[in-house]
Formats: structure tokens, C-alpha cells, sequence
């Protein structure tokens, strides 16, 4: 294939990451290796001496673990939506972010993946799922989904870094190490870019896509379902599975916009993510955002208009109560702030966009905790408030947890390319082909740049 | 940077002329497909549409559940007549001695509340012992049993400590165990580590309270029923119609029907064993 300065380019992009160094990339990777070092050993610490050293209760038996599981899976929902939905949808602006949308699905699953372990008493006990699973058990539907959901975003991954591994080590632009050489010859499956290699490629992407997305919505139905099922006022109620999958769609492509802003700025990747990216997945987010803001109106209403006392008793903890500290903030901070961000012209900048994203991903995290642990907090015979509130144990462990998204992105981007070449090449390949005559290209780049090109 | 589709350079205007007769031939056959793969559909849905019913009776028959355990020799429940109870807890303390528990793990625990006419009184709840149990159904390596009376029981060799258990129990009648339950020599209690002894508490599982099974398969009477001093607590058996508080033998039936006895909770479907009678205004619902 014809080396073009452009294709050329791209590809010495793609592997910026790859090639990182410097003060500040080391001092960064050194902190959030320390916070996760703190993690495992307060998670070592746990195990030895029991769950005892959680704030857990025999009233709130679970606690931030549980609201920490549904957090991280639900934000790798933000893969799901770019690589899956956009692409069902032919948007073929998604070219240049799929990679991204992808890794940080796949990372935020293994770290959501490891919160059950952590949460049970018995973690040494796990196979038994396996062996002797319960099928009326929602957490045993909850296992067999994030596995096949797991094992899909891993396919998901993989298949389009296929050819973009191949390209790169048949490539002359660019230098990559023997380390790299012998991974990417690993995964490369042979790919000469046949048009048979092609078609087969579009296949599987397409059959993929299709199959992702029962499996997405079933994966937090089902974790949904876990609180849904028990009788508990504040969980028993019919909206809970469609909530958790929009709250998970909503905090996933907040978790893309925050990764998509920290390498553009980082690699100066500013030529493939634009602005239209942002301002597209920021009005997925203004729309998911607004469903998920209706789905907590109507659930209050009906709760709150002829219910048990229960019922009526979370509900006061929540809004009037300890949890009001949690709840308000998070429906002006987590909610009203970023849509409005999003939604008024003059704030709809990629800063704009990259703050309110921020907010969503805590304001999500907030949300789960008052979801989940609050209606724990009453107990189910005489109503009383029995308080939790997490220890250092948990503290610790929930920032490993989060401090292990950037950092799993940071070694993912070490051995894999950040852009997707192929991706790149096939929806948009203006940005690579070689032009027949020269100046009228560069007039149409100027014109479409002026006006921000067509949707 | 322009995103318009460019035409890819390896598509001839020669193709695209070529291409309509055959394309309405492949449009002929997709629809043929299409229509046959409908037809299929259909079917299939009708069929599984059909089986759906007897799927749903199979599993719910195979996951056990006894709400009408015909073979049990024995069907086991509990009377707690209110209208005695004075929350002395003896009866915690009587299941805490018997099973050597933390003073945490109240497996038979009183509750002290108020009725609607702001008197207070007490409400002992051990398990309810449903028929059919939600910690049963939600238990997801199935360390709760049934056992061949119907009492639910906990194998805590099995139990991984999710505690979904105790998330999904309407009673709070479940609790876990953050350390190990056992504070004496393990060769100075008299019964035998076993479902039916929760004695032997372990750490990182569930437990709660079992009936005092072993007790009532050799005939005695569970600890709290043994050490009421009111003698407020029967234990009976559906299947010889009798219950006794250790002193008094009555007829089940007629002593749950004489005193307006009922059961907590029954509306949310779980069958409980436990009876309570009142009598001096204890308006449970209410509180």
C-alpha cells in the first residue's frame, strides 16, 4: 500500500502512547501503582482477619463493595455503546475512538469483576458457582453474564487490533521494539490484508455487534435484578432494570469522554479526535442523562405517593435524611450541571463536555451508593435507621479500584496502537487515500473545516 | 480533517452497470430466505410459546421447593402466644448458650415495638422457617436447604458469604458471621457439627436459627421453647395436630383458630411457620 504522508501519519500516532516517557507519565504511573499497592493490602488485611473490618453491619450487609461492583461494570457500557450501537447505527464519526471505547470497557469489567470477590465471605468458595450453581439465584445469572460479557468485549478488542497490528509491523514509517514486534506478530493471525481477510473481518465485527447488545442489556438487568427480586422497599420495584442499564449507558460514555480528552491532550491526537466527537457522545450523554433523570422522578413519584411505611421510611432517608447529603449534590452536580453543560451552546466546548463527564462518572458512583445502601439502612422489622458507614478498608480498596481504570488504560496503550487504524481507514479514508489532484482536496478540507464538516 | 466518503479506488463504473439484473436476483432470493426464515420464526416461538408453561412447572417443581411437603414425617412450627411474652430474652439467651454464639447473633431475636395505641410489646422472631423461602431461591451455590422436614437449614461447608440471603429474608431473621462463632473447646459441646447444629458458627458465612433440629429429631424441646419462663413459645407439628410449650400439650389447630393466631408477613407469599397470637391490641402491621 501506497505510504502517503497522511497514512504515514496516523500510524506514528497511533503509537505515540506506545513510546511513552517522561517526569510526568512515570510520576503518575508510580502514584496510582502506589494507591492500588494500598488496595491489595487492605484487601489482604480483609481476608485475614474477616470482614469484620468493614463498617458492614448485621443491618447493611452490603455496603460500598456492592455499590462499587455496579459502578465499574456499568461504566464499560461506554464500549459497548460506541463500538456495538454506533455501529449498527453507521455512524461512522465513531472511527477514530472505537479503541479507546473499548479499552475502557474492557478494563473497568475485570475491575468490576474483581468487587464480588472481594465483597464475599467466602471468596476461597467461588467454584462452587460453577459446580453447583442455584438457577432461581440472581447472582449466579449475574456470574454467567459479566463472564459472556467479558468474553465478548475481549473479542470485541481484539478482532479490530488485528488489522491494525498488521499494518503497523508491515509498516516502514514506524519504529517499534522487538517486544512489540513479537506481540503483534502474535495477534497479527496472519493478516495480509486480503480482501477475503476483510469481508471475514466485517463479518464477525458485525455478528458481534448485534450479539453484544442483548448481552450488554442483560448484564445490568440482571445485576439490577439482584436488588429487584428481594422484597426490600426501595430495591423491589419493577423499574430497577431499565434504570441500571440506562445509568449504566449514561456513566460508560462519560467514562469514553473523560479517556478520549486525557489522550488527545496527551498524545496530541487533536487531527483524529475532534471536537465532533465530543459534542456527538455529549448529546448521547444529554439524552441517556435526561431518561435517567425521568426514570428517578417517576420511581420517587410512585413510591412516595401511596406506599408502606417501609417504603416511606427510605424514601425520608434519602431525601430528607443522612443520605439528603448524597442525594441533592448528586442531582445538581451529577445530574442538572453536566446536562446543562452539555445542553446550552457556549458551554458545549470539548472542556465543557470533558467536565460534565467528570461529574457524571462521580455523580453515578454517589447515586449507586444511595440506591443500594440506604434502603439496607432500615431495618425490616420496627424500621429503625441502622447506620453504615464504610471503613478505611473499603475506602482504600474502592480507590484501588478506581485509581485501576487509568492505570490499566496506561498499559494497554503500552502494547496496543490508540488509534484504530483500519477503522480510520475504512469509514473516513480521505484521511489516508491519495489525492488525484492535490489543491482541490486541500480546498474541500478547508471549506469542511469551516463549516465542521457534514454530519 | 473532511469526513466525506470518497469512493474507494477499486470500484469500476463496469461493476456497478453489471450489477442490476444480478442484484434482483439476489433480491428474489433474500426474500425468499427472509420469508422462510419468518415462517421458521414463527413456528418456532408457537412451539417454544407452547412449552414455555411446562418448562416453567418443570423448574419450579425440580428447585424443591416444598410448599406442600407430602413425604415429611414431621411438619414443624412455632406458636408465640404475645399475650405472655414480657421480653425477658431468655429465650436469646437460652439459644445463645446452646449454640455457644457471639451476643451479637441473636438467632431468636426480641423485638421491642409499638402498636398503633402507642403501647409498647414484644415480638420474638426466630426463622420463620417459610415454606416458601426467598433465601432458598436466592442462595446461588445452594448452601440453604431444605431439609426431608421442610425446616430450612444452612450447610456452612457450602456457604460462599454473599449474603444475598439476608438481603432477600423479610424477617432480618439471618445473620452473618464476621468472626468465628465457637468460644469453647470445640470437644466440650455435645452435638455434632451438622446443618441441623448451627453450633459452630464459622466465619465469612451465614447462620441462623435451625429449629433446634437436633434436638427435635431426638424428641426434646428446641433451647428458647425449653427456657421460656412464660412458657409463651409452643412447638408443634402439623402432621400429629399437637403443639406443647413444655408444660401445656393443645391441639394446633383449634389453638391457633380459638386465638385469632397469625402470621407475619404472609403477604408477600412466603408461608412462614411461625404463628403469633395476640391479644392485648399488638397491631404488628402497624409500628
Amino acid at each position: 500500500m501506497i505510504a502517503t504522508p497522511e497514512a504515514t501519519a496516523l500510524r506514528r500516532a497511533a503509537i505515540r502512547p506506545l513510546q511513552s516517557g517522561g517526569v510526568a507519565y512515570w510520576a503518575l504511573f508510580g502514584a496510582l501503582t502506589a494507591v492500588i499497592l494500598a488496595g491489595a493490602a487492605a484487601w489482604i488485611y480483609q481476608l485475614r482477619e474477616g470482614l469484620g473490618v468493614t463498617g458492614l453491619n448485621q443491618n447493611v450487609t452490603w455496603g460500598i463493595y456492592t455499590a462499587d461492583l455496579v459502578t465499574f461494570i456499568g461504566l464499560s457500557y461506554g464500549g459497548a455503546l460506541v463500538s456495538a450501537i454506533l455501529r449498527l447505527t453507521g455512524a461512522t464519526w465513531r472511527a477514530s475512538i472505537t479503541r479507546i471505547a473499548e479499552a475502557c470497557a474492557l478494563v473497568t469489567l475485570l475491575i468490576g469483576a474483581a468487587y464480588p470477590i472481594i465483597h464475599m465471605g467466602r471468596p476461597e468458595r467461588i467454584w462452587l458457582m460453577f459446580t453447583e450453581p442455584n438457577g432461581t439465584s440472581p447472582m449466579v445469572w449475574d456470574t454467567f453474564a459479566i463472564l459472556t460479557y467479558l468474553l465478548a468485549t475481549l473479542i470485541f478488542f481484539y478482532l479490530p487490533l488485528i488489522p491494525d497490528v498488521g499494518t503497523l509491523l508491515t509498516s516502514e514509517a514506524v519504529r517499534v521494539s522487538s517486544f512489540h514486534r513479537r506481540l503483534w506478530g502474535a495477534m497479527a493471525a496472519h493478516w495480509r490484508d486480503l480482501p477475503g481477510q476483510r469481508r471475514a473481518l466485517e463479518r464477525a465485527l458485525a455478528i458481534m455487534a448485534v450479539v453484544i447488545v442483548p448481552i450488554a442489556v442483560g448484564v445490568h438487568s440482571v445485576l439490577a435484578w439482584a436488588f429487584a427480586v428481594t422484597t426490600r422497599p426501595g430495591w423491589h420495584s419493577t423499574i430497577f432494570a431499565p434504570y441500571f442499564v440506562i445509568a449504566a449507558l449514561y456513566s460508560g460514555v462519560a467514562l469514553v469522554i473523560l479517556a478520549m480528552a486525557a489522550y488527545r491532550s496527551a498524545y496530541r491526537l487533536q487531527e483524529y479526535i475532534d471536537a465532533r466527537q465530543f459534542r456527538y457522545l455529549g448529546y448521547i450523554m444529554l439524552a441517556l442523562g435526561l431518561t435517567y433523570l425521568y426514570f428517578t422522578f417517576a420511581e420517587l413519584l410512585t413510591e412516595g405517593y401511596a406506599s408502606t411505611h417501609e417504603a416511606l421510611a427510605v424514601m425520608a432517608l434519602i431525601l430528607t435524611g443522612r443520605y439528603s447529603v448524597l442525594f441533592w449534590p448528586w442531582v445538581i452536580g451529577g445530574m442538572v450541571i453536566p446536562l446543562l453543560l452539555i445542553a446550552l451552546p457556549w458551554t458545549r466546548t470539548i472542556a465543557g463536555i470533558t467536565s460534565a463527564s467528570a461529574l457524571v462518572v462521580v455523580g453515578m458512583w454517589i447515586k449507586r451508593l444511595v440506591i443500594i445502601i440506604a434502603p439496607m439502612e432500615i431495618s425490616l422489622i420496627g424500621h429503625e435507621i441502622v447506620p453504615y458507614a464504610p471503613s478505611w478498608v473499603e475506602l482504600t480498596i474502592t480507590a484501588a479500584g478506581a485509581a485501576a481504570i487509568p492505570w490499566l488504560l496506561m498499559i494497554v496503550f503500552r502494547l496496543v496502537p490508540v488509534l484504530p487504524i483500519h477503522e480510520i481507514e475504512e469509514l473516513t479514508p480521505a484521511v489516508t487515500t491519495p489525492a488525484v489532484q492535490a489543491p482541490a482536496r486541500v480546498a474541500s478540507v478547508a471549506q469542511a473545516g469551516l463549516h465542521g464538516g457534514p454530519s | 480533517m473532511t469526513k466525506i466518503p470518497v469512493h474507494r479506488a477499486d470500484q469500476s463504473s463496469d461493476a456497478v452497470q453489471a450489477a442490476p439484473a444480478k442484484r434482483a436476483e439476489a433480491a428474489d432470493a433474500g426474500r425468499r430466505t427472509f420469508l422462510e426464515g419468518l415462517g421458521k420464526g414463527a413456528l418456532g416461538a408457537l412451539l417454544g410459546g407452547a412449552a414455555l408453561p411446562g418448562i416453567v412447572r418443570f423448574v419450579a417443581e425440580a428447585s424443591g421447593t416444598p410448599l406442600k411437603p407430602n413425604d415429611a414425617t414431621h411438619r414443624w412450627t412455632m406458636v408465640f402466644d404475645l399475650r405472655l411474652c414480657d421480653g425477658c430474652k431468655k429465650c436469646t439467651e437460652a439459644c445463645q448458650a446452646m449454640h455457644y454464639l457471639p451476643k451479637e447473633l441473636e438467632f431468636i431475636k426480641v423485638h421491642e415495638l409499638t402498636s398503633a395505641g402507642g403501647q409498647s410489646f414484644f415480638l420474638p422472631i426466630p426463622c420463620m422457617m417459610c415454606h416458601n423461602a426467598p433465601c432458598y431461591r436466592v442462595c446461588p451455590v445452594g448452601a440453604t436447604f431444605y431439609d426431608d422436614d421442610g425446616l430450612v437449614l444452612i450447610d456452612q461447608n457450602k456457604c460462599i458469604g454473599c449474603r444475598a440471603c439476608i438481603a432477600a429474608c423479610p424477617y432480618d431473621s439471618r445473620y452473618f458471621n464476621f468472626d468465628d462463632g465457637v468460644t469453647a473447646d470445640a470437644a466440650e459441646i455435645p452435638y455434632t457439627e451438622a446443618p441441623d447444629y448451627p453450633g459452630f458458627q464459622k466465619r465469612g458465612t451465614v447462620g441462623k436459627c435451625a429449629f433446634c433440629a437436633h434436638l427435635l429429631k431426638e424428641g426434646k424441646l428446641p433451647a428458647c421453647v425449653d427456657r421460656c419462663s412464660m412458657e409463651a413459645i409452643y412447638i408443634g407439628d402439623w402432621e400429629t395436630d399437637l403443639a406443647t410449650n413444655g408444660r401445656t400439650t393443645v391441639q394446633l389447630s383449634k389453638f391457633l383458630k380459638d386465638n385469632d393466631a397469625f402470621r407475619f408477613k404472609e403477604e408477600l407469599n412466603t408461608h412462614p411457620s411461625v404463628y403469633y397470637v395476640a391479644g392485648h391490641g399488638q397491631d404488628i402491621d402497624y409500628y
